[in-house]
């Protein structure tokens, strides 16, 4: 409860009512969250009981038969997270450490700012630079030369046409390794300096300190950041629907086009005109919002519980 | 101790540091390289149209983008004439008000998660409680759509900044007799002005690239901004619909737009951050 300066009456009426604005303006936001899950399961309703379990497990997806399943957006967006978590954690932690331990300060602020920016590039620039500018790079160059070393995989199999699951998931680590390596060096950070020097006295060198202390220290922080990333990677739309070929298609190979939920969603949504295709389309977002809205919490409970406060990269 | 194995650690040890210095080599050149892609292929597209003369019909060379310019700053205008003022009001609760209160606890967390979740979540929301119902895209729900985008943003940085603000200050004007509500605008709100500014025109560079939830929303038009109460050219969405078509000239016109969204995020995150460190 507040205490009310008691200065009258008069006062004490008008501070109760700019408490209640501006409570209200912070109920807002959990009204919003409340919000988008009930408009999401309304709106679904129609697909929901059509197609029940069904629609997680089923590849069909036939807008003119009106047979929707979402294993195929579903498989799109797992494996082009997974690539992107694959290649970003390490580095993001490799130019954490960097940031936070060996930089002397001029060049950490210039690394600093450089990370900062690549999270401030908007996700339709990363689309057009993805599409245009290294597609083209990776058809004539990467995937030829993967072709050669590892082509007897199945994952490197097909035509090398640039765009692809492969590229998405490239392009999507990119644009996390922002995110994790800011809070991952706000952990390093966060280390107490008497336990690193006692270790660097006892002659440890830089990478057994990060090794046996830091990263053990700030495990759990880490995996907080981490789990940030992956939820940035899942719901990441448009670099992702400029790249990935939008295919709804199940295939090993990493090279063939796919599709993930949100491309789906921005590719189809205003196609669809028919009440089954958007209800749908609605409760692919669902699930979409249902996987955010389960890491995102998990994300902020370990980084709760490894005491970081909310401060990261807006 | 052992000669060999010291040689071993030293060398894991400088190997871990080259791979360290080189992931932030390659961000940096990552970074220089989508900048340079942009600006070299935009600025071919700028010319006196393309600012100020409306689309040319698909598969004609010419025209310009001033339409989807002036509709993504009146979207961007009101958005944050939402997203802003409720975002420091929800700020101030949690800041003012909000101690030991378990509601503030949640209000807390859920703005982090509303941080979290997919911006085409947001649109699709939007689209289902104003764009269905009144059975046309606008530019007013695309203004909503960013605004609720803007607000969690807004709400987290204006709680760290009013927190900043001395406790002695608002002590002793409180000890004036005066009432909360005036300490709160007019003391602790003046005192915090530089943070709360930073903070909005930040969440403003935040939204001003962002498409997916524009897609569902205020659509896009080739014509003049005439009412936002209809399908609202946009920025964003046109580089998208550009880049996708077959057209060489719509292609380069969308990386003029995907230039100028650049510069003005560039502009406001860099110049936002330059004052921020200026001030300390």
């Amino acid at each position: 409860m507040v205490h009310h300066s008691k200065s009258g009456a008069a006062s004490g009426y008008s501070d109760n009512i700019f408490r209640i604005i501006t409570l209200a303006c912070g109920m807002a936001i959990l009204i919003i969250m409340t919000g988008v899950f009930w408009e999401l399961v309304r709106n679904s309703r129609l697909s929901i009981t059509k197609f029940g379990f069904g629609f997680i497990t089923s590849n069909a997806w036939n807008p003119v038969t009106e047979e929707f399943g979402a294993a195929a957006s579903i498989f799109g967006t797992m494996v082009s997270t997974l690539i992107a978590m694959v290649i970003a954690v390490p580095l993001s932690l490799a130019i954490a450490l960097f940031l936070a331990q060996l930089a002397p300060p001029a060049v950490r602020r210039i690394t600093g700012g450089a990370i900062e920016l690549l999270a401030a590039v908007p996700s339709i620039i990363y689309g057009m630079w993805g599409l245009f500018v290294f597609a083209p790079v990776m058809a004539d160059h990467v995937q030829p030369a993967l072709q050669d070393s590892l082509g007897f995989l199945p994952l490197f199999q097909g035509p090398p046409m640039g765009i692809g699951m492969l590229t998405a998931g490239l392009i999507l680590a990119l644009m996390i390794i922002p995110f994790i390596s800011s809070v991952a060096r706000d952990i390093f950070e966060m280390v107490p300096i008497v336990i690193k020097e006692s270790a660097y006295a006892m002659g440890a060198t830089t990478w057994e300190v990060t090794r046996k202390v830091i990263i053990p220290y700030g495990l759990q922080g880490i995996m907080g950041a981490c789990f940030l990333g992956l939820s940035r990677a899942l719901g990441e739309t448009m670099a992702i629907t400029f790249v990935i070929g939008n295919d709804h298609t199940i295939g090993a190979s990493l090279f063939a086009s796919a599709n993930s939920i949100a491309s789906t969603l921005a590719n189809e949504f205003t196609e669809a005109s028919e009440p089954m295709y958007l209800s749908a389309l609605i409760e692919l977002g669902l699930v979409l919002f249902a996987i955010t809205f389960i890491v995102q919490i998990l994300a902020e409970l370990i980084l709760r519980k490894a005491g970081k406060k909310g401060g990261r990269i807006v | 101790m052992n000669l060999r194995s010291t040689n071993g650690r030293k060398i894991a040890d400088l190997l871990i540091k080259l791979m360290a210095g080189g992931s932030a080599a390659l961000g940096i050149l990552t970074l220089g390289w989508i900048l340079y892609s942009v600006g070299a292929h935009g600025i071919r597209a700028f010319d006196w149209a393309f600012f100020t003369e409306l689309p040319a019909p698909p598969g004609l060379e010419g025209g310009g983008l001033a339409n989807a310019i002036v509709g993504t700053l009146l979207i961007t205008v009101i958005a944050t004439l939402l997203g802003v003022p409720i975002g420091i009001m929800a700020g101030t609760y949690l800041s003012e008000f909000g101690e030991g209160s378990k509601l503030a606890v949640m209000i807390r967390f859920f703005s982090n998660v509303l941080m979290g979740i997919p911006s085409i979540i947001i649109g699709i929301f939007v689209y289902t409680i104003m764009v269905r119902p009144t059975g046309h895209f606008s530019g007013y729900a695309g203004a909503v759509a960013l605004g609720i985008i803007m607000l969690p943003v807004v709400a987290r940085t204006a709680e760290d900044m009013l927190a900043m603000v001395p406790n002695s200050l608002k002590e002793a004007a409180l000890a004036l007799g005066a009432p909360r509500w005036k300490v709160t605008l007019q003391v602790i709100f003046r005192a915090a002005r530089a943070g709360l500014i930073t903070g909005s025109l930040l969440a403003v560079a935040r939204i001003s690239g962002e498409t997916a939830p524009l897609l569902f929303t205020a659509l896009n038009s080739p014509y003049w901004v005439i009412s936002l109460n209809q399908p609202t050219p946009n920025l964003t969405v046109t580089i998208f619909n550009y880049a996708m078509s077959p057209y060489p000239d719509w292609q380069r016109k969308a990386w003029g737009a995907s230039l100028l969204i650049m510069i003005s995020v560039l502009v406001l995150s860099v110049g936002v951050r330059a004052v921020m460190r200026g001030k300390r």
